[in-house]
């Protein structure tokens, strides 16, 4: 369902990678693993579409994302290491925006309860400029229980989280992928996945 | 896709936008004290001389609205550009044309229509006639989101630039300049008793032009800036 062809990117005069292939069909797993600044994020990026490639062309559904425009995004969810978080608007405010610029609105009830799940239970109504690094990752997070993605893309989704909140993660990454959702992530953390096929990407340095 | 899940994503942004300038007053205040500053130390500058300050009233209004639009414009994307919204913006499935207007729209309202509700005050400095303030006020009410739209494409082009504002102006000045020229021009008319309707149908083309095709070039802008 998700394909790249002969990708490739560059950095000001630099290849960050060339000649990247991966293919991902519904309920699989890719990782994307290397060392710091070997283009993890620039593929992550290039995959939604933020990104043009140099060369080469990622595909959904046999079909050029660029091509594509607002029906891949409609399936995509993005999470990249930056919260997307208002420091003056409270949690439940951040999270319903997201939603609604998502394409999902969500009622509060909905919204209240995802937060509550995510271990923010009465800290709903504080702004985020008051919440911890975690708490606001969690914020963040508790988008990918209320919108109904296809495909996922998260950026180092278990940075800043405690133990409990990754096991929580895990759980909602099964579940996805379980439904028939693809995930693609990069991670410098240890934590297993079950999917139907776990796929890895190993960037050179 | 329907139209009301489209005009959705741009309410949002707009009553989101609405909703930190509220949580925020000083950045919409900022802009407004600069109008009103700028503007009250000419009368106080050159004296009690009215001739003098009824032959440069246009003017002095229409350039201190046009640096005030720029002052808070300059930081139109950079927030969500810092916080990562942007990014989330330009993948949500919705043309981002359509949020641009609504965060150009929002932009407009909490400090362009401050300017044209403050601005036949301001003109009373300079002895304008009755006539001449309601139609300073007409001026401003159709420049002033011309000037949010041009000024929105500047702030595209420039985010994520270090030093960006100065760049800003450079590049978005110049294409100010009609918008300047006809809306102190009409105040101009009708301050000299002059008929008026020319110069208010440019600056309402000038307004149409910019709002059909500033937010879809501004969105095109944001997307190489973001690349």
């Amino acid at each position: 369902m998700l394909r790249g062809e002969a990708l490739a990117a560059m950095r000001g005069d630099r290849k960050l990678f060339t000649d990247l292939d991966f293919d991902l069909h519904a309920g699989e797993l890719l990782y994307i693993a290397g060392p710091n600044g070997s283009g993890k994020t620039t593929l992550l990026r290039m995959i939604c579409g933020l990104v043009i490639p140099s060369a080469g062309q990622v595909l959904w559904k046999d079909e050029n994302i660029h091509t594509l425009g607002e029906e891949f995004r409609a399936d995509l969810l993005y999470c990249g290491h930056l919260g997307a978080l208002k420091d003056d608007l409270s949690g439940l405010e951040n999270l319903r925006f997201s939603c609604r610029l998502g394409g999902t609105p969500v009622s509060e009830d909905e919204a209240v309860m995802a937060l509550s799940r995510m271990g923010l239970a009465g800290r709903e109504d504080l702004p985020a400029k008051v919440l911890s690094q975690g708490q606001k990752r969690r914020v963040g997070l508790a988008r990918l229980l209320l919108m109904r993605a296809r495909l996922w893309v998260l950026d180092e989704p278990f940075t800043a989280l405690d133990v409990g909140a990754i096991e929580l993660l895990r759980e909602t990454m099964r579940t996805h992928l379980a439904g028939g959702g693809l995930l693609v992530l990069t991670t410098h953390q240890q934590v297993e996945i079950e999917a139907a096929a776990v796929k890895r990407i190993e960037m050179g340095p | 896709m329907n139209g009301g899940t489209m005009l959705g994503a741009m309410r949002s942004v707009l009553a989101r936008d609405l909703m930190l300038a509220g949580r925020r007053p000083v950045d919409v205040v900022t802009a407004l004290f600069f109008f009103v500053i700028v503007v009250s130390l000419f009368p106080l500058g050159i004296g009690p001389e009215g001739q003098i300050l009824h032959a440069i009233a246009p003017g002095v209004v229409w350039v201190a609205a046009l640096l005030a639009s720029m002052l808070s414009l300059t930081r139109l994307f950079e927030a969500d550009f810092v916080d990562g919204t942007l990014e989330q913006m330009i993948l949500a499935p919705q043309p981002l044309s359509l949020i641009v207007l609504g965060k150009v729209s929002a932009h407009w309202l909490v400090t362009g229509a401050p300017l044209v509700l403050m601005s036949p005050l301001l003109g009373l400095q300079f002895g304008l006639s009755g006539e001449a303030l309601m139609i300073l006020a007409l001026a401003l009410l159709l420049g002033t989101p011309a000037l949010s739209f041009i000024g929105a494409l500047g702030a595209a082009l420039t985010v994520g630039l270090r030093g960006g504002g100065a760049l800003l102006a450079l590049l978005i000045l110049p294409l100010c300049v009609p918008v300047l020229i006809f809306g102190a021009g009409a105040v101009d008319a009708a301050a000299t008793g002059m008929e008026t309707g020319a110069h208010l149908s440019l600056l309402g083309a000038f307004l149409v032009m910019a709002l059909c095709f500033g937010p879809w070039v501004t969105a095109a802008a944001l997307r190489i800036a973001l690349d």
